[in-house]
């Protein structure tokens, strides 16, 4: 079933796309990542021009998120307090991001910078959690499932001023680390065209310590909102959101989302976080071979001319 | 046709490069060629995108009009193409440095037709002089127009032998040969199939007769290409109230994912 997209102008067949967001929903649910570096690449693939792609992307992580995010109010499994936090430093860390995508853009080369970015960040926390995350499984095989679960570590970010009290999370810290990992998923999602939620899930696990529970419905949270900003800046300053595209990867996005949540409740914390690990190493594989070996085509169309 | 572009070198290079012997220069005074005219006409003058657009065929079809009787042993060609509104667009080489490939050098192209077909009765280097091609403009390495800015590589000839062969390889730019059916030196008709990814804009149609290799009479036709009904109003929205198109997508995603939310609790609750 082929529909013409109004903005994208291409013809794309629409069971894929519906596909396509079921997929990365289904993720979106299990994870709390947005999806979006799933997402834009997989668009990519099947010929829509990159830059639709990016805004459509956002627009689309909006809906997955929102889908996901009430089905963790219900299970009370979002800290609030802790997500308008990290909102703040996010649209402060976006709006920079912005303008270093743009001046990237302008010194050329920002393709490489954001493969690059993929790669060194996808690597960095995939093999980080995967070590972790087997450790973690093969200590709990060892001792029984009756050991208790240490709430969290007391690291040097738990030692800096502007304590703030998290009830969900069970955290007394400074708003202060708080702020800078939301700046920091900010920036990077917006020069990676992201949302940012697999770099935002380790950071609240293993740099602030938040229990994995509660981190994936705060992850959302803050996704839903950073993302509708990003659709919307997209939408004034390029007019890049299909409408039409986004409506078909949400039909299938949503509803990926509620199955990965439930089926997220189902599954242990462990074995979820090697999954992600998992899939985070899967995709930064791929993007580093696309580096290192020979393309088949040297050369490449991109529309519009540099200036 | 990736000897095209080599082609497109040669003509420049060799203005007088000798032909095949079919086109070759006149035998000395020959007398005035017949007026013989063209008399043509499209299947449609417009096309509509609509939600489901999934390409569309367009017939070209026409007579000969001639005052005289078909004057023998001289062929008779026809040329017929169909050319999309043009782009500015960028070719990016990609080269190995320090182990990793990246992109080192491009050249800005300011007008590329977004789609470009040429349906021959003939092969066309048979029936088509250099000079005569390069007037007119006619094959798929003279269709792309001026390159943008200062040019920052040697030699551009690879750069748009690239930008050929890749929007040939997706079906933009194609050189069917032997597409134009041409009956009793009189009757032609030619069926060009447009893709399902058109870009906006006013088509242009040309038909070229041919004698000997010369043109002896053009047409020309427009089509019109554009987006109706919701297309056109979802496009039209996005371009002039971006905020509140943008506030809709929002609204629709967060309907979308409350709806689904809800509907999986309705679900869920025997």
């Amino acid at each position: 079933m082929q529909i013409y997209l109004p903005i994208a102008e291409v013809a794309v067949n629409a069971l894929v796309l519906i596909g396509l967001g079921g997929i990365v929903g289904l993720m979106s649910g299990l994870f709390g990542v947005g999806g979006g570096f799933l997402i834009t690449p997989l668009l990519f693939f099947i010929g829509i021009p990159p830059a639709i792609a990016v805004a459509t992307g956002a627009n689309q992580v909006v809906a997955s998120s929102v889908s996901g995010v009430l089905a963790h109010v219900k299970r009370k499994t979002v800290d609030f307090r802790m997500g308008w936090v990290l909102l703040a430093g996010g649209l402060v860390g976006s709006s920079a991001g912005v303008l270093l995508f743009n001046l990237l853009s302008r010194l050329g080369q920002v393709d490489l910078v954001v493969q690059l970015c993929y790669v060194v960040f996808l690597g960095l926390i995939g093999a980080m959690m995967l070590q972790e995350s087997l450790g973690a499984l093969r200590r709990a095989r060892r001792s029984g499932p009756v050991k208790p679960m240490r709430r969290h570590q007391h690291g040097w970010v738990h030692r800096w001023p502007w304590k703030m009290k998290f009830r969900a999370s069970g955290l007394y810290i400074s708003a202060i680390p708080v702020l800078l990992v939301g700046a920091a998923v900010g920036v990077l999602g917006a020069i990676m065209g992201v949302g940012g939620g697999f770099i935002m899930v380790p950071a609240m696990i293993y740099l602030l310590g938040m229990p994995t529970k509660v981190v994936i419905g705060t992850s959302l949270f803050q996704i839903t909102f950073l993302s509708a900003y990003t659709t919307l800046m997209h939408a004034v300053s390029s007019n890049t959101v299909d409408v039409m595209l986004a409506v078909l990867l949400i039909v299938g996005g949503v509803t990926g989302a509620q199955i990965g949540t439930h089926l997220g409740a189902r599954l242990r914390a462990e074995q979820l976080r090697i999954l992600l690990a998992l899939l985070v190493l899967a995709v930064c594989g791929k993007l580093a071979l696309d580096l290192f070996l020979r393309p088949d085509e040297l050369y490449s169309i991109t529309p519009g001319v540099l200036r | 046709m990736i000897r095209g572009a080599l082609f497109l070198l040669a003509a420049l290079v060799l203005p007088g490069l000798p032909l095949h012997a079919q086109a070759a220069p006149d035998p000395a005074p020959a007398p005035a060629p017949p007026a013989e005219q063209i008399v043509a006409g499209l299947s449609r003058e417009d096309v509509e995108i609509t939600t489901s657009f999934d390409g569309s065929e367009i017939i070209i079809y026409g007579a000969i009009k001639r005052e005289t009787a078909i004057p023998p042993d001289e062929a008779l060609d026809v040329i017929v193409t169909l050319e999309g509104p043009a782009q500015a667009l960028t070719v990016r080489h990609k080269e190995r440095r320090a182990g990793i490939w990246i992109n080192t050098s491009q050249v800005s192209i300011g007008a590329a037709p977004s789609f470009y077909v040429v349906a021959t009765t003939r092969p066309l280097y048979l029936i088509l002089t250099p000079a005569q091609d390069q007037s007119h403009r006619i094959s798929i390495p003279l269709a792309m127009r001026a390159f943008a800015g200062p040019m920052e590589v040697e030699d551009a000839v690879p750069y748009t032998e690239a930008l050929i062969r890749l929007r040939q390889a997706n079906g933009f730019y194609r050189q069917d040969e032997g597409a134009v059916r041409l009956a009793e030196q009189t009757l032609f008709r030619a069926d060009v199939r447009l893709p399902a990814n058109l870009v906006e804009g006013v088509y242009s149609t040309r038909i070229f007769l041919l004698r000997q290799g010369r043109i002896i009479d053009t047409f020309r036709a427009p089509i019109d290409v554009r987006k109706v009904g919701l297309e056109r109003w979802l496009y039209r929205l996005a371009l002039e109230q971006p905020f509140i198109y943008g506030i809709m997508s929002l609204a629709i995603a967060v309907a979308a994912g409350w709806g689904a939310s809800a509907a999986f609790r309705l679900i869920r609750r025997p």
